[in-house]
């Protein structure tokens, strides 16, 4: 019997599991920054995961509350889920609590991920900066594993100091690859540090990428993707192929609350990734 | 055999100099090479000259009593080290140190305040692109400012 047209929503919502979360357990806890952590969880039933580059859950610790966390896993990997977290508030610390084996609630994966098949047959210009590796992450892993699709693959990440970088050998080992371009810079060095030092948005003028067939996504600090974004247009690289990755106040997930809408999106549904056409004349804007 | 004006042609902060002005200043340029770890130049000196860097990178560094040197920026091929030669009192307010091996086209300043001075056109083609990397390094100085990457410990 249909009662109302979002009563049949929600129960459509429950059924696949992203109004009601599905147990998972912890299966490996890994420090990797001082404020910064990345649990491997694995689903209580057995069952596989799938999510796609740029998607992201709500990580639900018991009795404490719910968080939007990335994805930041390998999606050629069905059989866990891998999110980083930088312990920010109640809940990203109670996350960072637990250990192997504890319980913990998902629902997802939701929203609109990076556009990794759409990229196909253009350069791909990763740029993170601070955590916003994580939820880009999954975009290198699939640019690897469909490499003959891409023309060049670039990965540009900034840090404020050599200690904050986020997966430093996964990063060398991108960077020994003939097929990837990696560049790593920090904010601020000491002496010893023989890396870049500068923001990122100075790696954009001089990395390799053809920008009128390039795909530039882009993950950070908002303030460090407005500015990213310009150094990408001004290389030459279009809007519509310049894709971010917002956060706002993700609650529901399904785009039901309101709590994430940012001007006419609700970003939990209609993002996290945008392109940048769609979003300029909102970004930046104080009012909303 | 590539000369010093092939050099200079092919330096992105030169790029589309035209050949009359690139004639001008080649007499005042002078290939050079730092090993790594030795100092280009150190606060406090004149600054009489400043670098295209063709191969390398360049530490800019500034010293903290009590707290050590930093590292401010890497500069490295296609970039610029120094504009203190073009400021009175043509003093270098950072050390300049040689990451790896760094070969490098010095430009002195006196020589090229004279040209600048004695060729207007050529002076303002000079100011423009100085005031390009300047406000390059004042954008990026300013995000850096920002400490945009979170809470600090």
């Amino acid at each position: 019997m249909v009662i109302d047209g979002r009563e049949e929503n929600e129960r459509e919502l429950a059924a696949v599991g992203l109004t009601v979360p599905r147990p998972f357990e912890v299966r490996a806890y890994a420090k990797e920054t001082y404020d910064t952590f990345t649990l491997d969880l694995v689903p209580a039933d057995g069952g596989p995961v799938s999510f796609l580059p740029g998607q992201f859950n709500m990580l639900y610790v018991f009795g404490v509350g719910e968080a939007p966390i990335s994805v930041s896993g390998d999606p050629a990997k069905p059989d866990r889920l891998v999110h980083t977290i930088r312990a920010v508030g109640a809940v990203t610390r109670a996350l960072g609590r637990l250990r192997r084996g504890d319980a913990i609630g998902v629902r997802g994966p939701f929203g609109a991920g990076w556009p990794v098949a759409d990229a196909e047959g253009h350069d791909l210009v990763i740029a993170a900066g601070g955590i916003g590796l994580a939820p880009l992450r999954p975009a290198v892993y699939w640019a690897l594993a469909h490499r003959p699709a891409y023309g060049r693959v670039v990965v540009l990440y900034g840090a404020r100091t050599p200690e904050d970088i986020l997966y430093p050998r996964e990063l060398e080992r991108w960077r020994s690859r003939f097929d990837l371009e990696v560049e790593v810079t920090v904010d601020r060095a000491g002496t010893g540090w023989l890396g870049n030092v500068g923001v990122v948005t100075t790696l954009i003028g001089r990395a390799p990428f053809d920008p009128r067939r390039t795909v530039a996504m882009i993950c950070g600090p908002e303030v460090m993707m407005r500015f990213t974004a310009m150094e990408f247009q001004k290389r030459g690289v279009p809007s519509p192929n310049i894709h971010l990755s917002m956060e706002r106040n993700m609650k529901c997930g399904v785009g039901l609350c309101g709590h994430c809408q940012w001007g006419p999106h609700f970003i939990c549904r209609d993002g996290p990734v945008f392109a940048l056409d769609r979003i300029a004349g909102l970004l930046g804007k104080r009012e909303i | 055999m590539e000369t010093l004006e092939s050099y200079l042609a092919e330096h992105p902060f030169l790029k589309d100099l035209p050949p009359r002005h690139r004639k001008l200043i080649v007499g005042c340029a002078s290939n050079v090479r730092f090993d790594a770890g030795t100092y280009i130049f150190r606060e406090g000196e004149e600054a009489d000259r400043f670098f295209l860097v063709r191969h390398g990178r360049v530490a800019l560094e500034i010293f903290a009593p009590g707290r050590g040197p930093f590292t401010i920026q890497t500069l490295r091929e296609g970039e610029i080290l120094g504009w203190s030669w073009l400021i009175p009192p043509f003093h270098w307010h950072f050390d300049a140190r040689a990451v790896d091996l760094v070969r490098a086209i010095a430009l002195d300043g006196k020589c090229l305040r004279g040209k600048c001075d004695e060729d207007h056109e050529l002076g303002y083609e000079i100011l423009k692109r100085f005031s390009h990397v300047m406000e390059e390094n004042l954008k990026a100085t300013r995000l850096q400012l920002l400490d945009v990457y979170g809470d600090r410990r």
